[in-house]
This record gives structure tokens, C-alpha cells and sequence, in this order.
């Protein structure tokens, strides 16, 4: 048997050889032409399915508005913009009307209309196995109207301001394909949506193929082919980059952002994202909360973070700036909210609290802590950028305050089943706003947790403030614009005045290209084709 | 010979049962995956959806009883993360990972062992102490350094190769292969050349050993003094003595190749089974993990099989011990 094993690799080995010599021959011939207008794109996470509707998850997210496009698009700023839809308005509080687009054509050739939209309602939240289902979005309309091929009603059991913004998170299918499971997305025969890049091929944890839908509606893009390459490993990113594999990447390792910015063979741009880390102290317990105590090891008799002045001495003695220099390497700007203050709902009054490690003593003092306390700082050490090392630079800003601090990072995998189960006191974690408006983030963190309401589904520290859920709720069934701005603005300051979290900063994101290449980069942390261009 | 068959089949099954257990138990004690699958602006209903989905609101017993009902007629489960069958997502990613560990077990053979016979013949000339010399370093160097120093050098350097993927890929009797097409072997050749160094610096140092024993035996030492020609000596007498020892280590070594490329493949951004299960790690994804594990341990008691198949060619004494083991 072995005998005839070797025979038959004798053979296998030629064959090889000729096959070999031969496509050395055509590789050669054919290689020059016909480069110039792909591009290939390092991504650092992995895209999990071709189905824009089965997971809800940034990275998936970000890949299907190659493809698809939702009623309603969302700028670099994250601000509203029409894409299917023209154009949108609240006839009533519980009642929307939708002009849509006219003469968009799917890639399958065939005609976008108000049918589609009903079928991608009705597919939305019933995709199989889904372990995040955009249903979120899709619920609050209790009924929908078709008026003609290109009005559609949109009914509400509740005035509902965030369904622009729900609805532009939801992608548009093809009516033919309502029926069609993920497998299906995933090998292309049905991932068919309007957008400017179609289909190629899809490999799981491997990559992604694009190519350009000529007849797109918005106009021609710049790129005939894409090659998205999931390049998890931040060396194996930037080695690829640099070896001219890619010619864009997402998220450059901070360490080595200032090496890059001297080589003068590739441009970098960074943006701040809608990404805030920041600090959920746990109030849920009457007591010491988990891993707060005396400095002797004892309970305390009293939770110290129900008391606002020991929140507001936490958050005074971080050193902001210090964090953003040496931890971040600058890449990274000092909070004071849930968002840059150039998003919706956000405070221009609001500015990061001032590092003062003498008045946080006093505050602790004055709180009745006079010699501070021992606690230990909990945070993931593969989710946010550094994020092990913010956690330590926090704890020797609290030692410098008499609070004994020790740090314990983990896994993402552990950190947020035990967050969430609340067996942490003092929390590091971060939040992206995907609605690009602040209202919903401090609906999700600040507002007091209530399963039944599906507010403060987030809040790990169950921080609660009547005085400010008010504010928040009534502002979250304003339908004026301009109006519920102010409300929400109000909200923020009563919340930021009170330290409901403490916010430290907000992370900014960097891309790298090759140079003459130019790409747009956006507060999403998204990084799409259709912002890179060629050109310096 | 029958009854060594089964026996060894029903151990492996034991094995493959208290495997899929620990694995299930390791992953519920780590944590819960919906906190990390569902998006975290998600309310509770659509949690409670989700962990239903995924058949994470059984017990953890229900839970294992499905699994080990659906692993009897071969369904491992689908994945919580692609929503695919987990085995189905092995398998596709099974070839790149079985290519690149042979290719790399070619390399650390087919250079390792000429490389250790000349060492183990000569000891004391410079080439024999500049191979050793090289496997002390092969043998030291971490793997993920290695990868990272060849990318910067072959890569981005010189810019001959590529720095990370796989290359285009051919059919081969219905597999995907790409060793068969410039594009693929470029690819192929630096975590290959990774992957293989510590093989080779093993096998080197292995062969040197095994050579500087052998030529010393009487044996040997009677076939110089008839008058055999040296590549005689060498070939017949010396080599296939010493290729018991070697054979089960390229045995064990190839199973861990396979089943530890993860390094190797995270830095060179191979699309094989090990970055999947880094990945998989990471999301909890459970049914991906235990499958990859049955995957794997299946292979291993595959391997360990044939290596006694191929004791028994090499050395008939093997072969008679067995019969007689069966005989009793």
C-alpha cells in the first residue's frame, strides 16, 4: 500500500511541476492590465454573515451598506441623510409618512418600491438563529400603509422621535428574497440590494469580494473590485499595509501611529468616534458594593457611591489629559458626556471635569471618608483601545487620593457576563452611540433600569435620578426637533452635573492608506469603500 | 489485529464523550455569549429572544443531551456567531490548515533529517556545528517573533512575498488546494517556512542523536568492514534503524502542527481551523469549539493509528508483537 502510495505521489509531483511552470507562464502574461481599479482593505474584525439582517453588530453593520441602503443614510457625522427615502415627516405623533426614491433598480435589475420595504419590516425580526436581530428597530411600528409604489405610512403605538434613526440601521431587501434564510445571503444568491458595490464572494473569517454596481442610482464609484481581508492580528494589519497587500486598514495600533505618520509612503487620518469609555459605579447594594471596603478589608455600612460627592471626587481625580497623552498616545479626547459635543443632544456648556486630586480629598472628606477606602478597578483587557492600561492609570490617580486601588482586567469573553451580573463595583467600559444622538445613549446607561419600560437596559451602575428621568422621557415623545434638543440638553447637564457615570474620553479612531489614496474617515468607527478615493 | 481495532475505537470514542463535557462545562464556566452577540442597545426582550434562539435558555444539561443527540447522527450544532453548521465551518477551513501543517512537515523532513545525518556524522566539522548551531536558534526563537521578522524582511522589506492569506486555490480530487498555482505557493512559503522551524530544528537534533548512536554499533561498524560503499552504510544500515524514534515524532508532531498553527496562522492572517478557534474562543462560541476539539482529537487517534500501521512496514517485530496481543 505504501508502495503504491509513493507511485501515485511520483506522479502527483510532476504533475505539480508542469502545472506549476505553466501558470508561471500565464500569471506573467496577464498580470500588469487591469489593476488599477481595485483595492484591497485590512479589516480588524471579522464579519460574521452576508445577511443584513441576522447579526446586529458593528463590523456586519459597516459591510452590508456596501451593499444595501437603508430608507435613510447616515453622513460622517453620523447625521441623518436620505437614501431610498427622499424625504420623511411626522404627520401626526404616531403617524409617519416616507416619500421614497423613484427609478432605483436593485442589482437583480429589478424596481425598488414601497413592497420591498414591507417585505425587509416583516423579515427583519424573524431571521433564524439570529443573535442580535435588528427587531429593536423594526417593533415600535405596529402598521404599515402602502399609498402608492413610493409614499408608505408608518403607524406608531407611541410617539416614537428615534424611528428616522431606528429605520436607517435597517436595510432594504428585495421583496423576492423575504423568504430567503441567512445560507442563502451568505453564498449571494440573495444578498441583492440597491447599494453602489454587489456581491462577489463571501469566506467566512477570510474575506469579503465587492463588485461595482455600474447602474448604481447615486452615480459610478471609483472601484470596479474591493477585496475586504479579515486581518484580525494588529501586526499581521499593519505588515500587510506595509507590504502593499492592502492599501487601507482600520484601527492602527497606537504604538505604532507615530511610525507610520513619518513613512512617507502611507497618510494616516483619525477622527474622534462616537465611541465614550467611561466609568458605571455600582449603586444597587445598600452596603459596600462588590470589591469596595474599608482600607481594613471591612464592609461598609453605607454604598459610597450612592453619595454624589464621592462620584464627583472619582471623577476629579483622574487626570484626563494625562490618560489621553501617555495612555492613548494622544489619540483619544477628554470626555464631559456620552458624545462629542458636535452630535445631537450634547451640551456646549459641558466641559471634562478639571483634575484637582487636593478638592476630590476634600469631597471625600466631606463625604466621610476621610482616609478613603480600598477598591478594585474592573475592566476588559481586549475590547477598547488600551483599555488595560486605562485601568491602571486610574488606579494610581486613586491611590494619590488615599483610596486603595487594586485592578483586574479579563477577557471580554468574562468581563461582560459578570458586568452585566453586576459583581463589580467600580466598572471600566465603553459605549458607541450608533444613533449618533445623545438621548439614546443616556436612555441605554443613566436612566433607572427598568426591563419592563426597555430603558436603562445598559445602566451596570443602576445609577438612578428621578429629576433626570423625567427630563429624558419627556423628551423622548417630543417631536419638535428643536425642542426636544433643549429637553434632552437639559437632561445631559442634570446628569453630568450629578456624575451619573464618570466619562474620561473619547476614542479616536485611525485608518492608514497608501499614499495617493484619500479616505474619509467617520465617527461611526464604519470603514467604507465608498470613502476612499483616488487622488492625494 | 481486529480486536486492537475496536478496542482502539471505543477508548477513542470515551475519549471524544469526556472531551465534548469538559468543553461544554469550560465554556459555561467562562461566561454568557449573548453578552457579547447581542448588540449591547438591545432591551431585555430581544435578549430573551436571542438566548432562546440560541437554545441557551435549557439547562446546561438539556443543552448538552441536544448536542449529544445531534453528534450521533453527526450534527455538532451550529455556530452562535455565523449561524452555520459548526462542522460544515471546520471543514471549509480544514484544507488550508491540513496544507500548510504538510507543507510545513515536508520542510522539517525533507530538510531536517539530510540536515541531522550530516551533523550526525560529522560532530566536529564546521558544517556539522553550524547546523546545530541553527537549530539552537530555531528551537529558541518563539514562533510569533519569527512570523514577524519574516514578514518585515521577505514582505515589507524586500517586497518579494506576500505578507499575509492565502492564495488563489485550484481543485485537487474536489479539494481546495493552492500549492499548485504561483499565486498559492507565494503565500504558502513564509508560515510555512515558520511553522516549520522548530519541526526542524527538533528533527535535526533528533537524527543527529539517533546517527551518532548507531554508527558506533556493531552492526554498522560490520557492514564498513565488509567493504559496503558509505551511501549504503548510511542509507540502509544507519537510516532505517534510526527511523522508528523519527517516524513517531513526525507523527506526534504533525498532530500538533495541525492543531497548534494558531500562532502561525493569526500573524499571517491563514484562513485555517486554529484562527477560528482563537476567534471562536473569544466569542464563545461553543458549538464551533467543541466541534473543532472533536475535530482534532479524531485526527490525533487517526495519526497515532497510522504511525503503528507504519511501525509495522518498518520494523516486522512490531507487527508480530501486535498479532500476538490479538491472539490472547
Amino acid at each position: 500500500m505504501l508502495h503504491a502510495f509513493r507511485r501515485h505521489s511520483n506522479v502527483a509531483i510532476l504533475h505539480t511541476a508542469l502545472l506549476v511552470l505553466s501558470l508561471v507562464a500565464t500569471a506573467q502574461a496577464q498580470s500588469p492590465a487591469n489593476k488599477v481599479r481595485d483595492v484591497s482593505i485590512g479589516l480588524q474584525a471579522a464579519i460574521t454573515s452576508m445577511d443584513p439582517h441576522y447579526h446586529n453588530l458593528s463590523p456586519n453593520n459597516s459591510m452590508m451598506l456596501h451593499m444595501f441602503e437603508g430608507l435613510i443614510a447616515r453622513d460622517e457625522n453620523q447625521k441623518l441623510k436620505p437614501a431610498l427615502a427622499v424625504s420623511w415627516k411626522a404627520i401626526d405623533d404616531l403617524t409617519w409618512e416616507f416619500k421614497l426614491r423613484k427609478n432605483v433598480r436593485f442589482h437583480d435589475a429589478t424596481m425598488f418600491t414601497a413592497d420591498d420595504v414591507v417585505a425587509t419590516l416583516r423579515r427583519a425580526p424573524n431571521v433564524a438563529n439570529s443573535p442580535s436581530s435588528f427587531a429593536t428597530f423594526v417593533k415600535p411600528i405596529v402598521d404599515v400603509k402602502v399609498l402608492d409604489p413610493h409614499t408608505i405610512i408608518f403607524k406608531t403605538a407611541t410617539p416614537n422621535v428615534l424611528l428616522p434613526s431606528d429605520l436607517a440601521s435597517v436595510m432594504i431587501i428585495n421583496k423576492a428574497h423575504e423568504k430567503s434564510n441567512t445560507e442563502e445571503f451568505n453564498s449571494g444568491r440573495a444578498a441583492i440590494g440597491t447599494g453602489p458595490y454587489k456581491f462577489g464572494e463571501y469566506v467566512p473569517n477570510q474575506r469579503v469580494l465587492l463588485k461595482a454596481n455600474y447602474a448604481y442610482w447615486g452615480g459610478e464609484e471609483p472601484w470596479d473590485k474591493i477585496t475586504f481581508k479579515m486581518l484580525t492580528n494588529p501586526a499581521a494589519r499593519v505588515a500587510a499595509l506595509l507590504s502593499g497587500d492592502v492599501q487601507l486598514i482600520e484601527t492602527v495600533p497606537t504604538a505604532d501611529i507615530a511610525k507610520m505618520a513619518a513613512d512617507k509612503k502611507l497618510s494616516l487620518v483619525d477622527k474622534v468616534s462616537n465611541r465614550v469609555i467611561y466609568v458605571h459605579m455600582n449603586q444597587s447594594t445598600d452596603k459596600s458594593p462588590p470589591f469596595v471596603t474599608s482600607k481594613d478589608g471591612k464592609p461598609l455600612d453605607k454604598n459610597p457611591f450612592r453619595d454624589a460627592r464621592v462620584r464627583k471626587a472619582l471623577s476629579m481625580a483622574v487626570n484626563r489629559d494625562a490618560i489621553v497623552s501617555r495612555v492613548m498616545e494622544g489619540k483619544a479626547v477628554a470626555a464631559a458626556q456620552l458624545l462629542p459635543d458636535f452630535f445631537y443632544g450634547t451640551s456646549k456648556k459641558l466641559k471634562p471635569m478639571k483634575f484637582d486630586s487636593e478638592g476630590a480629598k476634600k469631597l471625600l472628606a466631606e463625604a466621610g471618608y476621610p482616609n478613603g477606602f480600598a477598591m478594585t478597578i474592573h475592566g476588559p483587557n481586549n475590547r477598547y483601545i488600551n483599555d488595560s492600561g486605562i485601568a491602571q492609570a486610574l488606579a494610581q490617580m486613586y491611590t494619590r487620593i488615599g483610596i486603595d486601588t487594586k485592578v483586574e482586567t479579563m477577557p471580554s469573553s468574562v468581563y461582560f457576563t459578570r458586568a452585566t451580573k453586576l459583581e463589580f463595583g467600580y466598572m471600566l467600559l465603553g459605549w458607541g452611540t450608533e444613533s449618533g444622538e445623545q438621548g439614546s445613549a443616556m436612555r441605554s446607561l443613566l436612566a433607572t433600569y427598568d426591563t419592563a419600560k426597555g430603558i436603562g437596559v445598559t445602566n451596570r451602575g443602576r445609577y438612578s435620578n428621578p429629576a433626570f428621568d423625567k427630563v429624558l422621557s419627556d423628551a423622548l415623545v417630543t417631536m419638535d426637533d428643536k425642542k426636544r434638543e433643549a429637553m434632552i440638553i437639559q437632561a445631559a447637564e442634570i446628569v453630568m452635573g450629578d456624575v451619573g457615570l464618570i466619562p474620561l474620553h473619547y476614542e479616536v479612531s485611525t485608518w492608514a492608506s497608501a499614499k495617493g489614496l484619500k479616505y474619509s474617515a467617520r465617527t461611526d468607527q464604519y470603514t467604507l469603500a465608498m470613502s476612499l478615493k483616488p487622488g492625494k | 489485529m481486529l480486536a486492537y481495532f475496536l478496542r482502539r475505537l471505543s477508548q477513542s470514542g470515551l475519549v471524544l464523550v469526556a472531551m465534548s463535557l469538559i468543553v461544554f462545562l469550560g465554556v459555561y464556566a467562562i461566561g454568557n455569549p449573548i453578552d457579547l452577540l447581542v448588540n449591547p442597545q438591545a432591551d431585555e426582550v430581544e435578549r430573551a429572544r436571542a438566548t432562546a434562539a440560541l437554545g441557551l435558555d435549557k439547562p446546561l444539561y438539556v443543552q448538552y443531551l441536544t448536542f449529544l443527540g445531534g453528534a450521533v447522527t453527526g450534527d455538532l450544532g451550529r455556530s452562535f456567531v455565523f449561524g452555520t453548521p459548526a462542522l460544515e465551518l471546520i471543514l471549509s477551513k480544514m484544507p488550508a490548515t491540513l496544507e500548510l501543517a504538510l507543507f510545513a512537515m515536508v520542510l522539517a523532513v525533507f530538510a531536517g533529517i539530510p540536515l541531522g545525518l550530516i551533523a550526525g556524522l560529522k560532530p566536529d566539522s564546521i558544517i556539522g556545528r553550524g547546523i546545530m548551531a541553527f537549530s539552537i536558534v530555531g528551537f529558541s526563537l518563539p514562533t510569533f517573533w519569527v512570523g514577524l521578522i519574516l514578514i518585515m524582511f521577505f514582505a515589507v522589506q524586500l517586497g518579494w512575498l506576500p505578507s499575509n492569506g492565502r492564495g488563489d486555490t485550484t481543485l485537487l480530487f474536489g479539494v481546495p488546494v493552492s500549492f499548485l498555482t504561483v499565486d498559492g505557493l507565494s503565500h504558502l512559503l513564509l508560515p510555512g517556512v515558520n511553522l516549520a522551524l522548530f519541526k526542524l530544528s527538533l528533527l535535526i537534533r533528533l537524527t543527529r542523536a539517533q546517527v551518532r548512536e548507531a554508527v558506533l554499533q556493531d552492526y554498522v561498524k560490520f557492514a564498513r568492514a565488509k567493504g559496503l560503499s558509505p551511501s549504503r552504510v548510511i542509507g540502509v544500515h544507519v537510516l532505517k534503524n534510526i527511523m522508528i524514534p523519527i517516524v513517531t515524532v513526525i507523527g506526534l508532531e504533525f498532530g500538533s502542527v495541525i492543531a497548534f498553527a494558531i500562532v502561525t496562522e493569526s500573524i499571517f492572517a491563514w484562513p485555517g481551523t486554529g484562527k477560528l478557534l482563537i476567534d471562536s474562543i473569544n466569542q464563545l462560541d461553543r458549538p464551533v469549539i467543541v466541534a473543532y476539539l472533536m475535530v482534532i482529537v479524531t485526527l490525533f487517534i487517526a495519526i497515532n493509528f497510522i504511525v503503528d500501521m507504519v511501525y509495522s512496514l518498518l520494523d516486522p517485530r512490531v507487527r508480530l508483537g501486535q498479532a500476538a496481543a490479538a491472539g490472547h
